[in-house]
Formats: C-alpha cells, sequence, structure tokens
C-alpha cells in the first residue's frame, strides 16, 4: 500500500504528469470528434461520437500498460527497485502497488475523459448501474494490461524502449479493432483479427453497456463480436491469471 | 565474531563468459569496518548485492549476522542497510516523504516513520531541505539522504557500495564524517571504494579484490608494511642539493634517490631519522623547502600487489555486465 501511496504523491508533488496524462486522452477525444466525426456516418442516433467514445476509452486504459512498463523500468535504472528489493517486504507488494496506484490514476483519467465526452455532445443512453458497469470493464481492463506492462518493464529495462515496446504492442491492437472505425472496411485477415482483438471486445462490450446497437463489431457474426462482455471478461481473466503470477515471478528472479 | 562471511563466491554472467567473482571469500568482524577496495569491474558491487540478497552467487555460502543469505534471505532483509552507487531515492518526491515511505516499507507505523524521519533528517543535516524534492538536492545532500533511508531500523550490519563515487571534494568529506560517525555508533560496516584515500579514512581493515579475487587483505599499515618502509624525503634549492646528500647518506644506509632537487632515502627509525636530518639541516643553515617522512600509499600498495596502478580492469570484449555497474 505504501507503493502505491508513493506514487499517488509522485502525482501530488509533480503535478505536470497528472495534467499531461489527462490532456492527451482528451486531445484524442476533440480530434477523433471533430476532425473523423464529420466524414463517418453512422447510422446511430447521436452521431459518430457515441461510438468513438467507448472506443477512447479502451485505447486510453490500454495505455496504461505502457505507463506501468515504463514507471518500473525508471525505478529499476535508479536502483529503487534494488532497495526495495533490500527491504524486509513481501516480494509481490512492489509490483502489485504499482498496478494499484496506476489503476487509481486510470479512475482520474477516465472521469476527466467522460466529462469532455460529454462536453463534445456524448450521451450514454443506459441506465446508470449499466454505465458504471462499463467503467468497472475499463477499469479492470486497465488493470489487467498492467500486469502486462510489469512484465514488459521488468523484461526490457531501458525505460525508453519500454516506452516504444508498450506503443508497439498498445497501437496495432487500438487500430485493428473497431474501436474508431468499422472493421468491415479491412481486408479480410484483418478482419478476423481485429474480431478476436481484446480491444475490440472491449470496446464492443462498452458500447453495449453505454446503451448502443452495437453496429461496428459484428461483421462476421463470430463469438465474441456477439457476446462481447462475456469476451472481454474472459479476456481479462485470462491475462490476469497468466500474467500477475508471470510478472510477480519475473520480479523475483529479475536481477539487474 | 564475525558478522558478515562470504566463503568461496563464485558468479558468472552471460553463461561462465564473464567471471564477476572468482572464488572470492572475505570477513568483517562484527563492529568493525571491512574496505573493500578495488577499481572497477573487480567484482565489488557483485560481492554486496550477493551479501545483501539481491543477488545469487553461483556456487559458495554467505552469511550476514549468522545467517545464511540463500536460504533465509528475508531474515537478512532485517538486519541489513544497502546504499549503492547511486542514490535509490524516489528524486520525484521530497526527502521527508522518501524517508517516510522507507519508514513505512519497514512496517513502522506512521507516526514511528515520521518520528524516525525527522531524527534522521536532523542527524544528516537535511531538516532544511527535508520539504523539497530530491531532485533539487545535491550530490552529496542525495548520498546522505540514502544512507539515512538505509539506516531507518537501525541495521545490524551496513553496506555501503561507493559511497563516494561521483560527488566532489566536499561531499565527500561530508560523507566520510557522517560515516565515521556511524561506525562510532557500533554498526558492522562493509564499505567498498575504488578510492584508496577513503579506504585508509574509513575501514579497520582493507580487502583488495581485483579480478572477483581478494589479492591482500589486513590494515591499511600492515598493507603499506607489506610494500616497503616509509622514505625520508627532502626537497631544498639546487645549491644545497651535495650537502644534502651527504646529510642523508649519514642517516639512511641504503640507496640515495635524487630526482632533480628531491633527495630521498629510505628509512628505518621513522621520525627520529627525520628529526636527525632536520637537526643536521639546520646546522648546515640549509632551508629546506620541504620535508617529509613519507609512507607508501596505498596506491603503491595496489601496483605492487597487481603490477598494475587502481585503473578501471581492461575489460573483456563482453565485460559490459548486467550485475555490475548499472
Amino acid at each position: 500500500m505504501t507503493i502505491t501511496k508513493r506514487q499517488l504523491l509522485q502525482l501530488a508533488r509533480i503535478p505536470e504528469v497528472l495534467v499531461f496524462s489527462t490532456i492527451q486522452p482528451v486531445m484524442f477525444v476533440l480530434l477523433f470528434r471533430f476532425v473523423f466525426g464529420g466524414s463517418i456516418s453512422t447510422g446511430q442516433p447521436g452521431g459518430y461520437v457515441q461510438l468513438l467514445m467507448p472506443g477512447i476509452f479502451v485505447q486510453t486504459v490500454a495505455f496504461t500498460l505502457a505507463a506501468t512498463a515504463v514507471g518500473l523500468a525508471e525505478d529499476m535504472k535508479k536502483g529503487l527497485i534494488d532497495r526495495f528489493r533490500s527491504l524486509p517486504i513481501s516480494r509481490g507488494a512492489v509490483v502489485i502497488g504499482r498496478t494499484f496506484g496506476d489503476a487509481l490514476l486510470n479512475i482520474l483519467v477516465l472521469t476527466v475523459m467522460a466529462s469532455a465526452g460529454y462536453a463534445v455532445g456524448w450521451r450514454p443512453t443506459s441506465g446508470g448501474f449499466s454505465i458504471f458497469l462499463a467503467f468497472l470493464f475499463l477499469f479492470m481492463f486497465g488493470y489487467a494490461l498492467s500486469w502486462i506492462g510489469i512484465y514488459v518493464g521488468l523484461a526490457v529495462k531501458e525505460a525508453r524502449t519500454v516506452q516504444s515496446v508498450g506503443f508497439l504492442v498498445t497501437f496495432p491492437l487500438t487500430f485493428l479493432s473497431n474501436a474508431f472505425a468499422p472493421t468491415t472496411g479491412m481486408p479480410r485477415a484483418l478482419q478476423y483479427f481485429a474480431e478476436w482483438n481484446p480491444v475490440s471486445s472491449m470496446v464492443a462490450a462498452c458500447r453495449q453497456l453505454f446503451g448502443l446497437k452495437n453496429e461496428f463489431g459484428a461483421t462476421a457474426s463470430s463469438w465474441p463480436s456477439q457476446h462481447p462482455l462475456e469476451t472481454s471478461l474472459i479476456y481479462m481473466v485470462l491475462l490476469m491469471v497468466i500474467f500477475i503470477p508471470l510478472s510477480i515471478r519475473k520480479y523475483k528472479n529479475t536481477s539487474l | 565474531m564475525k558478522s558478515v562471511i562470504a566463503d568461496h563466491l563464485v558468479k558468472t554472467y552471460r553463461n561462465g563468459e564473464v567471471k564477476a567473482l572468482d572464488d572470492l571469500s572475505l570477513d568483517v568482524e562484527e563492529g568493525t569496518v571491512l574496505g573493500v577496495l578495488g577499481p572497477n569491474g573487480a567484482g565489488k558491487t557483485t560481492t554486496v548485492r550477493i551479501l545483501a540478497t539481491l543477488l545469487k552467487p553461483d556456487s559458495g555460502i554467505a552469511t550476514v549476522a549468522g545467517i545464511d543469505v540463500i536460504k533465509h534471505p528475508d531474515k537478512v532483509r532485517e538486519l541489513i542497510g544497502l546504499s549503492g552507487q547511486y542514490a535509490a531515492v524516489d528524486e520525484t518526491l521530497t526527502g521527508w516523504d522518501n524517508l517516510v515511505m522507507f519508514g513505512r516499507l519497514y512496517h513502522l507505523g506512521k507516526s514511528a516513520s515520521v518520528k524516525r524521519a525527522e531524527e534522521l533528517l536532523e542527524r544528516f543535516s537535511l531538516t532544511d531541505s527535508a520539504r523539497r524534492p530530491i531532485k533539487t538536492y545535491s550530490g552529496g545532500m542525495r548520498r546522505r539522504l540514502d544512507l539515512a533511508a538505509s539506516l531507518i531500523v537501525q541495521p545490524k550490519v551496513l553496506f555501503l557500495d561507493e559511497p563516494t563515487t561521483g560527488l566532489d571534494p566536499r561531499g565527500r568529506q561530508e560523507m566520510w564524517e557522517v560515516i565515521q560517525e556511524l561506525v562510532k555508533g557500533g554498526v558492522t560496516l562493509l564499505l567498498t571504494t575504488q578510492y584508496l584515500e577513503e579506504a585508509d579514512q574509513l575501514a579497520d581493515e582493507i580487502a583488495v579484490i581485483d579480478h572477483g579475487k581478494v589479492i591482500a587483505r589486513g590494515t591499511s599499515d600492515a598493507l603499506k608494511k607489506q610494500v616497503g618502509g616509509e622514505r625520508l624525503e627532502i626537497t631544498v634549492e639546487n645549491v644545497d642539493i651535495a650537502k644534502t646528500q651527504e646529510i642523508v647518506a649519514r642517516i639512511s644506509t641504503s640507496a640515495i634517490h635524487t630526482d632533480i632537487r628531491t633527495i630521498s632515502a629510505p628509512v628505518t627509525t621513522g621520525s627520529i631519522a627525520l628529526m636527525e636530518a632536520l637537526r643536521a639541516l639546520d646546522e648546515a643553515k640549509i632551508h629546506p623547502l620541504d620535508i617529509a617522512l613519507k609512507r607508501p600509499s596505498l596506491d603503491d600498495v595496489f601496483l605492487s600487489l597487481t603490477g598494475h596502478v587502481a585503473e578501471e580492469t581492461v575489460a573483456e570484449p563482453i565485460k559490459k555486465k548486467r550485475g555490475g555497474k548499472k
């Protein structure tokens, strides 16, 4: 818990980081809303922004992966992790603390984004509980990815490389999905990829929970596009089941 | 009682291509300071990392306060403090934040952590800058804070890995004072350094290591004796050289060496020889520019032990090892 608190304290001491980590997603909201919004017709009431917001939410939490990885790599480089490892604390505590810290930051970022979305016309039409559930999904998805971030951070070690690796993983994943444009326009092979892409299921799940008819995803009536909620849940559980023990083990065995 | 024992430690990196520790053995008597002296890449950091439970040796045994480091790392961690070459504190947080955080990580309660943090800040003269982020600290202040962080639960054994590397002379002096203060408090200390002077100043005993092996150990004095005794060195004006040589020849039985205006010769009677020389010079109305009884420096020790001066060992092609210098 102390590790989590440290991260929050870090944010308090350098508010710039907080400002910029929220400005970026807000910028995405505005850019996509006004650049693509005009040219993509959706047939949904409320226009493109309704489809866009879930996409951007998912993209933003997906970047948690890179954030966690970079943070951890920096700590390792500075020798902070060595110091933590020489303390009589449980070996999991340091990484668990970091994932919590990043998750808490996500709550804040999501709140800011939702407000920005609201300001540019985003209006979820489902009930309060569904909306809450959607945010819970986003939060959990970010948390699960955070654990991949831990693994990447420990494996790569160099903060700048980690940054690139993080983006190399998250960028194609978020764009080869239904997040910003219908998958129907993609080459056939990519369509399959996009359908099974966890990002797509997450986006579809969120759209459903925000009260949209899910148009973008269901192109080939595959199981994931038919059952986005279940698929997303399976993905999240799967990621955590694999990466939590893997990352903790990696942390225990790692030596700089 | 031995507080720290490293027994035949071997550690290789890159599947045996780079031998960091090659059958290294050393020990530290409780309540004393052992200076581990060696050039970069000699295996100092690797030794500290093994003893501080951060690294497993390929073979060999290490104990701290009688506890096996490899079998019971958790117990060892409760007894040790570690401060590395790089100040391992959170730079974005303030000094106060850092110390309180480490207190909490040592399972101290909130108020106990705060109390301890304030004590340590006071003791290391950091109270004035306690509320500033570490980023704004000078190198010396960072090191002091780092050291403070390793003292939160008064460790039985303290490991300091090159505590003054990269500090300016003033920062180094301050750090030495802080360390000397600590040693008076009775902590067992293993200190690594590349500075011969530092080991001389701080350590009760010195282990010289090179290429992953201890090549000599003993007190600073013993090591120096091993290299040779004292020399009398007198520097005079050109006109006085011949006379001075005569005087020195009377005092020293061995060969006299003259280097421009400096006449030197080995002596066996120490300060008595020095006083004799002074009296003789005074009688001859010679005013020496400089006169001294020189003991061999640790640089000389290193040179005579290894055949090379204490500089970075020439790296093998893939010496860039992961466990060594970060």
